[in-house]
């Protein structure tokens, strides 16, 4: 497979202009400039591209949403925040090919109209956002940024906005309001942010991993761009794996990947570490549910489950799960779901911004109901009014961040009930050992050699 | 201006009415009647862009307009969605609806100290209101409660942000209605808190209003706190000519004496519009003219009848005898716990709003039974004790 994004990312030198245009990079920016920006939104359209920050939406269809009033400028905004635990992919996109992000952002920017364009990175990357700002520095003093670029008429500003250290900055409309210099509460929707978003201006938020992908659909067309991967999950996509596997890291793929070669092939994770079993995987960033190896592996109908949109989330919430934001956490037979879950929502509890109530208060009374049963103090009525509670969340909140605390604990719950009664009736045993029982997947060793 | 806009029609529980475009699901189903209009704890119409935050006024979108009649995937909260021509909701006679209210309810009273015994906020208090209208009847939250210590802000509010439902109205009249906000949420989560910064800093102008938009007992009106009673009080309208508001108020009386001034209620429990503005009052009128030689009384106020404070306005000529008073022996409780034990419970040092968990009458005996009972529980919420700060 040929890699669209981390192609280039062991070359010497990458990081800087020099070494990044020699090997062909800043291309896609004079194309993109010779065209007209609704010719670059029909080519984005073309490829299929979806957002890459964990909502799968069509790129292509979200700029063309853009309002276009008479003089009022417009915004595009990187999503930079990568706060969700697992995640990690943007932050070695911008690590190692920062110049693949800013190549981004003017083609994007152009096919936008927007003048001045922000990257909203996490405050804890503050050594990524330095390496940003160099690499700003360098493309202004070579002409691609700043006024006139390439003698096109168009003029492009980027700038870094670093996050105080909130994952709920990430939610687009919260993160407008960060940047706007506000407490960072997601705005209620509609309006949209393409219509009204950073200053009330027309404003399209992308995550990092959205606009590098633009170079590629530029640089090869939108056509070509399509040909890759499989149905609507088009293009390669990257996928920070980490857990219980032999090689955590980021790995493009392009989507017609199967789970099992990505964890068994020595291509990507290299199997479980320590000879392990598989136990459970969170195949999208921790918002998403938890599979059980068996459903991981193979879908509730028994086909292989693909590394793709359609295929994760065949089942919907019963059997499957979700391409999110790609993070793709491995637990081997050693973890213990509860303590896991409790890791989870106590996350949530301490990131949910409190403007609404559901969320402001269930994901509190999630964490402290795992935290009774993991301390060998729970009692059966628990887990049903876990499930309720969870329930009384979902989908009642202003923004997906309640619906990201809800799941995580209701597919723990669907799947390793077991588990959480094994932790309240073994009261004494389950402070000691870890785990409780757990569903393997049997093919493992036909997997093994893939 | 409003009637130019063209009408287009909503069916809220079986009923359908025109409404001009713009409306919200919410004021469409005021105009309907109070059988359908879903509860409101945060949305307040005067003040722009309340609403949206409490969740109590979710309803269930069965059909989304005639041009798309597909439902909506999720509940919607009804305050902050406008009509479109031909949408259908349930509310009352949508079970998910109800499902979806009472889990909120539920969720606003996890962390609520339920001393209605002693706030000053019972009997005219939304969140009273909406659990005796849609929540349980009892609580399946066994940890303990969030707690804060009361504060005075400025030298007319109090501030007991253990009550307080977060529902950003006090920030918003601060915002728009007063020369500065001094005020606002610190902190994030179940953490959040409603601050000052510099405690005591509120006396602006207007910030009055927060106590009448508050709909819980978080801010009440220092000048009349422990005074009386509002079902004991007669409200009466009244006007002044002030030179800072339009002077249109009601005042709480019992007899010649006026024991507070609020600003006109309408029946959603709002500020009332006079001549077509909201009849928000100044900190003079609210807090300084508390004798009835400065008003112009022109009748009694108009109290729905099934309020608890209209059961002042039906005098009986001849009130039965209270046995309560032989009962108690001539004592005067404040607060009603344990007959059988009076003297113990009048303990005016005991604030029942920092107390973790509800009350019961050991809270107000120093009693060895009391952790006997509570041990196990104890147990199970001791656990939870260490991740109170983070
Ligand atoms: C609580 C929460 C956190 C989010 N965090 C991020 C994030 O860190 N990075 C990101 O790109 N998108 C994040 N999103 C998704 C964004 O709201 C938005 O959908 C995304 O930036 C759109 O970009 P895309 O279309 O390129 O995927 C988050 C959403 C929620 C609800
Ligand atoms: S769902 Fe949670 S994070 Fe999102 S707006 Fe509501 S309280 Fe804030
Ligand atoms: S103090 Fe009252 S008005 Fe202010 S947010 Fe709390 S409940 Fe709302
Ligand atoms: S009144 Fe609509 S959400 Fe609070």
């Amino acid at each position: 497979m040929k890699k669209l994004l981390l192609d280039k990312v062991n070359v010497p030198g990458i990081k800087t202009f020099e070494v990044y245009r020699r090997e062909g990079g800043y291309r896609s920016v004079e194309k993109a400039l010779t065209m007209s920006p609704d010719a670059i939104v029909e080519e984005v359209k073309k490829s299929g591209l979806r957002g890459r920050g964990g909502a799968g939406f069509p790129t292509g269809l979200k700029w063309s949403f853009l309002a276009k009033p008479e003089g009022v400028p417009r915004y595009l905004v990187v999503n930079a925040d990568e706060s969700e635990p697992g995640t990690f992919k943007d932050r070695y996109l911008m690590e190692f090919l920062p110049h693949l992000l800013i190549e981004g952002i003017i083609c994007s920017s152009f096919a936008l109209g927007s003048n001045v364009s922000y990257i909203y990175i996490r405050g804890e990357y503050d050594w990524v956002s330095d390496i940003l700002d160099t690499a700003i520095g360098e493309a202004r003093q070579h002409g691609f940024l700043g006024k006139n670029i390439l003698g096109s008429g168009f003029d492009c500003e980027i700038y870094t906005h670093r996050g105080a250290g909130a994952y709920i900055c990430g939610e687009e409309t919260a993160l407008l309001e960060s940047l706007e210099g506000k407490r960072g509460l997601p705005r209620i929707k509609p309006p949209f942010p393409a219509i009204k978003g950073a200053w009330g201006c027309p404003t399209v938020v992308n995550n990092v991993e959205t606009i590098c992908a633009v170079v590629p659909i530029m640089n090869d067309g939108g056509e070509a761009y399509s040909k890759i991967g499989i149905g609507k999950s088009t293009g390669t996509k990257l996928i920070s794996a980490c857990g219980n596997i032999n090689k955590p890291g980021v790995y493009e793929i392009d989507m017609t990947v199967s789970v099992e070669d990505f964890i068994y092939s020595d291509e990507y994770c290299g199997g479980i570490a320590n000879g392990k079993r598989l136990k459970a995987c969170i195949p999208g960033g921790s918002s998403v549910p938890i599979l059980p190896a068996n459903l991981l592996l193979k879908t509730a109908k028994g086909e292989k489950r693909l590394m793709n949109y359609e295929s994760l989330s065949d089942g919907g919430f019963i059997t499957g799960s979700m391409m999110g934001s790609g993070g793709f956490e491995v637990l081997d037979e050693d973890q213990c779901i509860v303590r896991h879950t409790l890791t989870l929502a106590r996350f949530y509890h301490h990131e949910s911004c409190g403007q609404c109530s559901p969320c402001r208060e269930g994901t509190g009374w999630l964490d402290k109901i795992l935290t009774t049963i993991e301390n060998g103090k729970g009692q059966m009525k628990d887990i049903d009014l876990l499930w309720d509670v969870q329930k009384n969340i979902e989908g009642n909140t202003i923004c997906p961040l309640g619906d990201a605390a809800a799941w995580p604990v209701a597919a723990a719950i669907r799947h390793f009930r077991d588990e959480f009664e094994w932790h309240i009736t073994n009261r004494e045993e389950c402070l000691v050992r870890n785990f409780g029982l757990a569903h393997y997947a049997d093919e493992l060793k036909i997997a093994a050699t893939t | 201006m409003a009637d130019e806009k063209p009408l287009i029609k909503i069916t809220i529980d079986g009923i359908t009415i025109q409404v001009p475009e713009g409306t919200s699901i919410l004021n469409a189903a005021r105009m309907i009647g109070p059988e359908v209009a879903p509860p409101t704890m945060c949305y307040y119409s005067k003040l722009q862009d309340s609403g949206g935050k409490c969740r109590t006024c979710l309803v269930e979108v069965s059909a989304g307009s005639t041009k798309d009649p597909r439902p909506m995937p999720k509940l919607v909260a009804s305050c902050r969605t406008n009509v479109m021509d031909g949408m259908v909701v349930k509310n009352t006679t949508s079970e998910k609806t109800l499902d979806a209210r009472k889990g909120v309810v539920e969720f606003l009273l996890i962390n609520h100290p339920l001393d209605c015994p002693i706030c000053d906020q019972a009997g005219e208090c939304y969140l009273q209101d909406l659990s005796y209208g849609h929540g349980d009847g009892f609580t399946r939250y066994e940890f303990k409660r969030r707690t804060f210590v009361r504060e005075d802000i400025g030298p007319y509010i109090q501030l007991h942000m253990t009550r307080c439902i977060l529902c950003y109205r006090c920030v918003y009249v601060a915002n728009q209605l007063t020369d500065n906000r001094v005020h606002g949420i610190l902190d994030r989560g179940d953490q959040s808190d409603i601050s000052t910064y510099i405690s005591r800093a509120i006396d602006n102008d207007f910030s009055g209003n927060m106590i009448d938009v508050c709909p819980v007992g978080a801010l009440t009106d220092r000048t009349f706190r422990f005074k009386n009673r509002v079902w004991f009080l007669k409200p009466m309208d009244a006007h002044r000519d002030c030179d800072k508001c339009c002077g249109k108020v009601t005042l709480w009386t019992r007899g010649e004496e006026v024991f507070r001034v609020t600003s006109r209620k309408d029946p959603w429990g709002e500020v009332q519009d006079i001549d077509g503005k909201a009849a928000w009052i100044c900190n003079t009128c609210r807090f300084e003219k508390k004798k009835a030689a400065d008003w112009v009384i022109e009748g009694p106020t108009s109290i729905d009848r099934h309020s608890v404070i209209s059961a002042n306005h039906y005098e009986v000529k001849e009130m039965p005898p209270d046995p309560l008073n032989k009962v108690l022996d001539n004592h005067s409780p404040m607060l009603l716990m344990d007959i059988r034990e009076t003297s113990q419970v009048n303990q005016p040092d005991i604030d029942l709003s920092i107390l973790p968990g509800p009350a019961t009458s050991y809270t107000f005996k120093d009693h060895d039974e009391a952790t006997e009972i509570s041990k196990a529980n104890e147990e199970r919420l001791k656990i939870n004790d260490h991740k109170k700060v983070y």
